[in-house]
């Protein structure tokens, strides 16, 4: 059966994207002495965005950090710490900024589980505003998720609505395994309903309990259809789920129905949802805002194309950033799939 | 409990106790180190030297097994004993070590045994013993990244509330290896800075060598490396390498402030590498013969052995029983590294993520598959 996303309940409050991380990180902080946050400027400040607004105030200078600015130090000291037993939560200011901490993250992070064999396990996340459409300077706009992805003993995850940004938040903290959390940071005020009642802390549980089957996390392993259609699977993750969205509205004023697989992780893929779609739909159309080449829409076309090969109408398109630096601010929306962009793959695959 | 202050250290030559030809050293600066040898007695003395001779023994063993093809590559310790057992007899059971990759006497100090060392350069495993169990992590051939990790596990002992409890068998310090070439590394400076300003019960070890593979000291840093300490606030001390009970004493007195809350130190010791950097490595292409003569003279074994027999704490019925011993480790550890098989190709999907993971799940199937595609066609592989 495929994942839906379900209409919270009617407990549900309407929180903009930052706050429901804020509320995740609040519930795993309140659940589990273990979880710590550290970044920079994430205490009194609350973060650039103000995502951890008001937690130290809450928690304390030892459980939600401000470190010296030192990305290798922040993800270095944090896999220390992981190791002694923490579940340390670092915030990366930017994601231009990601870099100094990359070898940290890809030569450590992603392979002490393996290198032990299985003995030693690191709990760490990683929080990475990412994405443009914010009017940012350079280094302040980036996708470089794949980069991650691409990194075994890595997951790499993007919430595509608040209600998974609250409950993806926790499930990352009470992940055995690492976790690049992506934050679509121009969505960072976009409001949703979100029920706090859900997600691995707020319901009342902590890591210490969390089973490590991989059906405990499913937000980290399912993609989920946030739109149901059927003439053309349009997917997104993270960031470009809303254009994914507003495409499908727009489409759908024309007479055209265009599913929406809201992907949430690139790092495992589900595959099998994404398929399913395609075998209903029999058009495929991947958008995010990295750049093409080399892209996760190289590899989810390439999937889509080995299992659907005799149900395809036509060859999977991708609609991305192209193979340059991210431009200057007063040119990103045309770097960016914007509606128009994504539009035209859309017609293009439906002419086939 | 009153956490120890550092001694004043601002002395560029190395504190030694022991010189290079066994004479003891009594001066006004190494007085509190000294001090700090009260605690041992004659079996511990003749204890460094038998663990000194074990190591050196095993580590002629072990390249040795590379040249016979055994092992796809070794890191020697050969010269830097003295700075290994020192330093790591000086640990307490609890607390927790971080090493680079040479670090097999102060493995040896924590309980590991040495033949499993040898599954990592066989290709068999990428670390071949329980790190928690031995409280001696993983080696970490990515130079300095794990002096941050060190320091991160401090900031965990500290949060624990296992600092200054004044419980000597629950008080925790940390302490990481590294080299000379490390310490250009901008980990270990973020290690510094982090250690610092948490006051993390850490102490940062760095064995200078005199050489990062082919680059000497002189190519990484313009000022003797210990005074990269004190521009992060940390104590910081520079010991004869060569010496075991200067290297004893130094870190016993770091690790007794770390444990107290006194925060970290740094402490060169000054050594040398006296074999290749690796079984790869040609040290004849980047130095003199008469550079290898003047540590020659300065072996940290030879300086113990003259010191114990001059004290009336060896003789050669003891030599030769130490021999016979580290034939039988040199036997054992041929027949270990002989007999270990090759692990199951399928291994390696096992243990990439702790969950289960559809990315691994498919490749592993998809392997199960196609080996078992062999096997139905008759053919074994
Ligand atoms: C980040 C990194 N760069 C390069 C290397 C390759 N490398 C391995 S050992 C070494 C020299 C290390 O010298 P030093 O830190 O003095 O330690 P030593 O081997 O002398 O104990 C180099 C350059 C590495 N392992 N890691």
């Amino acid at each position: 059966m495929t994942a839906q996303t379900t209409t919270p309940a009617s407990t549900a409050t309407q929180l903009p994207f930052a706050k429901a991380i804020n509320a995740g990180l609040d519930a795993a902080l309140a659940g589990d002495p273990k979880v710590l946050l550290m970044g920079e400027d994430i205490g009194p400040l609350g973060g650039v965005f103000r995502v951890t607004d008001g937690l130290q105030a809450t928690y304390g200078e030892d459980r939600v950090v401000d470190t010296p600015l030192a990305e290798s130090g922040i993800i270095g000291t944090a896999i220390g710490l992981a190791l002694r037993g923490y579940r340390p939560v670092c915030e990366i200011q930017f994601d231009g900024f990601i870099f100094p901490g990359f070898d940290q993250i890809t030569t450590q992070l992603a392979k002490m589980h393996y290198r032990s064999s299985g003995r030693l396990t690191v709990p760490v996340v990683i929080r990475v505003p990412y994405g443009g459409g914010i009017g940012a300077v350079e280094h302040h706009s980036e996708s470089p998720e794949v980069l991650f992805a691409h990194t075994p003993g890595l997951r790499v995850v993007s919430p595509g609505s608040p209600q998974d940004a609250f409950v993806m938040i926790q499930e990352a903290i009470a992940s055995p395994d690492p976790v690049l959390f992506f934050e679509p940071k121009g969505r960072y005020w976009e409001k949703g309903a979100v029920d706090l009642s859900t997600g691995p802390y707020a319901s009342g549980g902590t890591s210490a309990q969390a089973p490590a089957e991989a059906d405990a996390f499913d937000t980290l392993n399912k993609a989920v259809v946030a739109r149901p259609g059927t003439d053309l699977t349009l997917v997104a993750y993270g960031a470009t789920v809303a254009t994914a969205l507003k495409v499908a509205a727009s489409a759908a004023s024309e007479g055209t129905s265009i599913e929406v697989i809201d992907l949430r992780s690139i790092s495992p893929l589900d595959t099998t949802t994404v398929v399913e779609s395609v075998r209903r739909t029999h058009r495929c159309v991947v958008v995010h805002e990295a750049p093409t080449f080399l892209g996760s829409g190289a590899e989810i076309a390439a999937r889509v194309t080995e299992q659907c090969f005799y149900e395809l109408e036509a060859p999977v398109l991708r609609v991305g950033g192209f193979h340059t630096p991210y431009p200057v601010a007063k040119i990103e929306h045309e770097y960016l799939p914007g509606l128009d962009r994504v539009l035209d793959a859309v017609d293009r695959a439906l002419a086939f | 409990m009153q956490s120890t202050q550092a001694p004043e250290t601002t002395d560029d030559t190395p504190m030694q106790i022991v010189a290079p030809d066994g004479r003891r050293v009594t001066s006004e600066r190494n007085a509190p180190y000294r001090a700090r040898l009260a605690g041992l007695d004659d079996d511990d003395l003749r204890g460094f030297y038998r663990d000194m001779m074990l190591v050196r023994r095993f580590d002629t063993e072990a390249t040795a097994l590379q040249r016979q093809g055994e092992l796809a590559l070794y890191a020697p310790l050969l010269g830097q004993e003295a700075a290994q057992i020192g330093s790591g007899r000086a640990l307490s059971p609890q607390d927790m070590a971080f090493p680079s990759y040479r670090e097999h006497g102060v493995a040896y100090t924590r309980g590991v045994e040495l033949p499993h060392l040898l599954q990592l350069f066989r290709g068999v495993d990428h670390g071949g013993w329980d790190s928690e169990a031995h409280r001696f992590h993983l080696y970490t051939l990515v130079i300095g990244s794990h002096t941050l990790h060190a320091t991160g596990y401090a900031m965990g002992v500290q949060r624990d509330g296992l600092v200054g409890t004044g419980d000597t068998t629950q008080d925790t310090a940390v302490i990481a290896y590294f080299g000379d070439g490390a310490t250009s590394q901008g980990d270990v400076s973020e290690a510094l800075g982090f250690a610092a300003v948490n006051n993390a019960p850490v102490v940062l070890f760095c064995q200078n060598n005199q050489w990062a593979i082919s680059v000497p000291t002189s190519k990484q840093s313009r000022v003797p490396l210990y005074r990269r300490g004190h521009g992060f606030g940390v104590p910081s001390v520079r010991v004869d390498g060569n010496d075991v009970l200067a290297c004893y004493a130094a870190t016993t007195e770091a690790l007794e402030r770390a444990r107290t809350g006194g925060g970290p130190t740094f402490i060169e010791a000054v050594t040398y590498r006296m074999g290749a950097h690796t079984t790869s490595d040609d040290p004849t292409r980047y130095r003199t013969s008469a550079e290898e003569d003047y540590w020659r003279d300065r072996d940290p074994i030879d300086r113990l052995r003259i010191l114990l027999r001059t004290e009336g704490l060896w003789d050669d019925e003891a030599e030769a029983a130490l021999a016979v011993e580290a034939d039988a480790l040199g036997e054992r550890v041929r027949t270990y590294v002989r007999g270990l098989g090759r692990p199951a190709a399928s291994s390696m999907f096992d243990h990439v993520y702790a969950t289960e993971n559809s990315l691994v799940t498919e490749d592993r199937t998809w392997f199960a598959d196609y080996e078992a595609s062999f096997t139905d066609q008759g053919g074994a592989r």
